[in-house]
């Protein structure tokens, strides 16, 4: 595989064009080059005004987010290699455009400050003690690199007008839940306020988590369960309803 | 004015939002004090977040006869005498406590049987003391502080870039920025800024660093009459990979061999027995760094270039469960399973131990309300810098910037911005708009090679000078750089302003290196293969009044009696 690879590539100016095109290059190909090496190239020897986001070109910081063939994915992960040498590369399409290849994420970080941090239990001795075992759940969760492609992929951010906050933020709540000592329960706002109910466990986030995580089983399931046995938990409700009628006393 | 500009003021600008920035517009929000913190890429990317090791902390959980009087002789025999002996005793002492306090804002590290915090062994360090989360630590630390950013009233510009600082009189007044997003102007008012801007890696080719290492607060510090030390001082890391060459440079976790990792040449000798038989693979980065160098150079390498890195003597679980990171970088990018194959791996461009010159206790530069910490500071490392204690630097001096600046912003008004130099920000950005510019990616090029190849690892007088000549080249051609289309997110732009900081940072690092005729840590001279007593001095860069840039040398402040019992004593051959 020495050929040219042929690239097409999303180009739009919400502010100044009409209409968004797809562009194409020709850029050469490089023993195991990955789609960000050639949009770069379009970039560096071709169009430097074209508009791409990228930083560590590591798989690490999650900048470089796109829809790669019609599928959500780093543009530094994906090698040239695995899919052919005719390659579309296209925003994210549930974050607003900015220009080219690049979107307005920031309606996470208003979702993000809605999420309580971790609120550790009361009268913990410090330094904190923790099982190794206990860390490992929460672990799993923390892996995230905010790509933001599990948002990208969820339909439901995609394409309702909803409250739901998406499987980013379930993640992010979860890995507080799920931290050995924090004593708060998230799963009620999340169901109330973030709309969890609307995710119908389809997994495609799942499908295109970069770093492996299994959004859908460990973390919205997890939560939507938790959710469920909170509201409809018959001993918590004998208990609550004694608690009310001692007040009520 | 014809031109729109925004302006917002705030008691304390952070331009920078990794590791340092975030922790010190902590601490002005701590103060109670209005914070704004810009940065160039988005929240949460900063070149923090490919910190993999862990951060270095003399909490003593494994090792318990470690405490910081130890840290402080590691890091000062690391920097080969030339640390500023305050830092190094202030970092020893606060680390412990920053990594308490990142646990306590939800940061979730690996665990000894006991429950405490576990510290792995780590190169050149004397205990095991890098608190760490498995090879993620720096993704773990960002997001640590990130969550506490948006859950504090810290405004926040991403993706805004900041061209210069606004000087009025012999203070800083602000900074002029664009916020790439949108094309807008921006001046920020400020009583006191906090530059932590992190490095300039990114003017070599091979390097380990993020896009955003292009030394912009180096440059617009440098611009506005701030003194840098230590600018020859550049560490490059022993294991970087080597292929596919879309990686290449790539950061390969010295974990690796703190778990065990040996380093092989291409004959299958482990050469790090003979380079360094007591600490061997967890010798220095810098004698690790030479080592690979040689065993390349001298034919002994690997089909791409580099040595071999093997682990696959410890099980696969093992592996997977304290290299996670790796094992996916290397299964993803270049079809290796680590568990099974050794890896391949040579010297990248990893960190700058110069930068900006601080007063230790403050970080406040020779500016009186400028600061300045993390990577783009200097002091701490001096001439070498010990694997897990940049995450530990700028946590301790991140904190203590924010701390200071808030203190000096709390005594202190804004100062009147002249309509002048904000329309001489203008056109600076607008000049680079011009039909027919020279390609500023096409100068990136040529001087990234220049420095590799020129000003690398191994560096001598001819190479020095030839690099010094392309430089001076690069900087007339500078002249003629530019772009076309908008300003809005406009990487051709990008490329432009970058490029003038980076050619500060190359002309710095290249005459420093020139004029330090010896050998000291990642310093190496063959044409001066000697450490010199003579040359136990820092060097300053800083404009002169002609606008070139001068040098001076001075020499380092002797650390109190009382402590030389921590410190293995200095030895001259």
């Amino acid at each position: 595989m020495s050929e040219d690879i042929n690239i097409k590539i999303f180009r739009f100016d919400p502010e100044n064009d009409k209409e968004p095109k797809f562009q194409d290059y020709k850029v050469p190909y490089v023993d195991g080059m990955v789609v960000l090496d050639a949009v770069r190239y379009v970039e560096e020897k071709i169009d430097p005004t074209i508009s791409i986001r990228w930083n560590c070109k590591a798989g690490k910081c999650g900048s470089c987010s796109a829809e790669i063939n019609g599928h959500p994915s780093l543009m530094c992960k994906t090698r040239v290699d695995n899919i052919g040498k005719n390659i579309t590369v296209s925003p994210m399409a549930a974050f607003p455009l900015v220009k080219d290849l690049v979107t307005d994420i920031s309606k996470n970080w208003e979702i993000a400050r809605k999420i309580p941090l971790l609120t550790p239990r009361e009268g913990l001795e410090k330094p904190w003690r923790i099982n190794p075992k206990d860390v490992e759940r929460s672990k799993e969760f923390k892996r995230c690199i905010e790509c933001f492609l599990c948002m990208d992929v969820c339909h439901v951010v995609r394409e309702h007008f909803t409250p739901y906050f998406g499987p980013r933020h379930i993640v992010k709540a979860a890995s507080w839940d799920m931290h050995p000592l924090d004593g708060l329960d998230r799963s009620k706002m999340l169901n109330d306020e973030g709309g969890m109910g609307y995710c119908n466990i389809t997994k495609c986030c799942t499908e295109v988590c970069p770093e492996h995580i299994k959004i859908t089983d460990n973390a919205i399931i997890q939560e939507k369960e938790r959710a469920v046995d909170r509201k409809y938990d018959p001993i918590a409700m004998v208990i609550k309803n004694r608690r009310k009628k001692e007040k009520v006393m | 004015m014809s031109e729109n500009v925004k302006t917002v003021e705030t008691d304390v600008l952070v331009i920078g939002a990794g590791g340092a920035g975030m922790r010190a517009a902590i601490s002005v929000n701590d103060a109670g004090l209005k914070v704004v913190m810009v940065t160039k890429s988005l929240l949460g990317k900063a070149h923090t977040v490919m910190a993999e090791g862990g951060i270095a902390a003399a909490l003593g959980n494994v090792d318990p006869q470690d405490n910081w009087t130890v840290h402080y002789g590691d890091i000062i025999e690391e920097g080969v005498y030339i640390s500023d002996w305050r830092m190094a005793e202030i970092l020893g002492k606060e680390a412990p406590e920053r990594v308490l306090e990142l646990e306590r804002y939800g940061a979730l590290f690996d665990r000894t049987p006991d429950g405490r915090i576990m510290q792995r062994a780590f190169g050149a360090h004397t205990y095991r003391r890098l608190a760490h989360v498995g090879d993620r630590t720096g993704l773990e630390l960002i997001k640590t502080l990130e969550d506490q950013v948006l859950h504090r009233d810290i405004t926040f510009y991403d993706e805004m870039y900041i061209t210069n600082l606004l000087k009025v009189g012999d203070k800083i007044a602000g900074a002029f920025g664009i916020k790439m997003t949108t094309g807008e102007f921006f001046v920020f008012k400020a009583k006191a800024t906090v530059i932590a801007t992190g490095g300039s890696g990114r003017v070599y080719k091979v390097t380990s660093n993020s896009w955003e290492s292009t030394g912009d607060g180096i440059g617009m510090a440098y611009r506005a009459g701030v003194k840098l030390r230590d600018m020859e001082m550049i560490q490059f890391h022993p294991t970087g990979m080597v292929y596919p060459p879309g990686v290449k440079g790539l950061l390969v976790t010295e974990s690796v061999r703190g778990e065990g990792g040996i380093l092989l040449n291409s004959k299958g000798e482990r050469y790090m027995l003979k380079y360094s038989p007591q600490k061997k693979e967890l010798d220095a980065r810098d004698v690790v760094a030479r080592a690979n160098y040689k065993e390349i150079t001298e034919g002994r390498g690997t089909e791409h270039g580099g040595v071999y890195l093997d682990i696959t003597h410890k099980s696969p679980e093992y592996i997977k469960h304290k290299l996670p990171a790796m094992y996916q970088q290397f299964l993803e990018f270049a079809g290796v399973d680590i568990t099974k194959e050794k890896m391949e791996v040579a010297p990248t461009v990893h960190y700058m131990m110069g930068g900006i010159q601080v007063e230790a206790e403050t970080e406040r530069s020779n500016i009186e309300n400028l600061f300045a910490a993390g990577e783009v500071a200097s002091g701490l490392h001096g001439a070498n810098r010990l694997g897990g204690n940049s995450l530990a630097d700028i946590l301790v001096f991140g904190k203590r910037a924010g701390d200071s600046a808030s203190a000096y912003a709390r005594s202190s008004t804004l100062l009147d911005i002249p309509q002048d130099l904000i329309e001489k920000e203008i056109n600076y950005v607008k000049g680079f708009f011009k039909e027919n510019g020279k390609n500023p990616y096409d100068l990136i090029d040529r001087l990234t090679t220049c420095m590799s190849d020129n000003v690398g690892i191994v560096r001598d007088g001819e190479h020095l000078k030839k690099a010094v000549d392309i430089i001076e080249q690069l900087k007339e051609e500078f002249k003629e750089v530019g772009t076309k289309g908008m300003i809005r997110y406009n990487h051709g732009l990008l490329g432009c302003l970058e490029l003038a900081n980076m050619l500060v940072s190359c002309e710095a690092i290249t005459h420093c290196a020139l004029m330090r005729e010896e050998s000291r840590g990642a310093h190496t001279r063959l044409d001066f293969p000697k450490k010199d007593k003579n040359w136990k001095k820092n060097i300053i860069t800083y404009m002169g009044e002609d606008g070139k840039m001068q040098y001076e040398t001075v020499p380092v402040e002797p650390m109190p009696k009382e402590y030389e019992q921590y410190v293995k004593p200095e030895v001259y051959e």
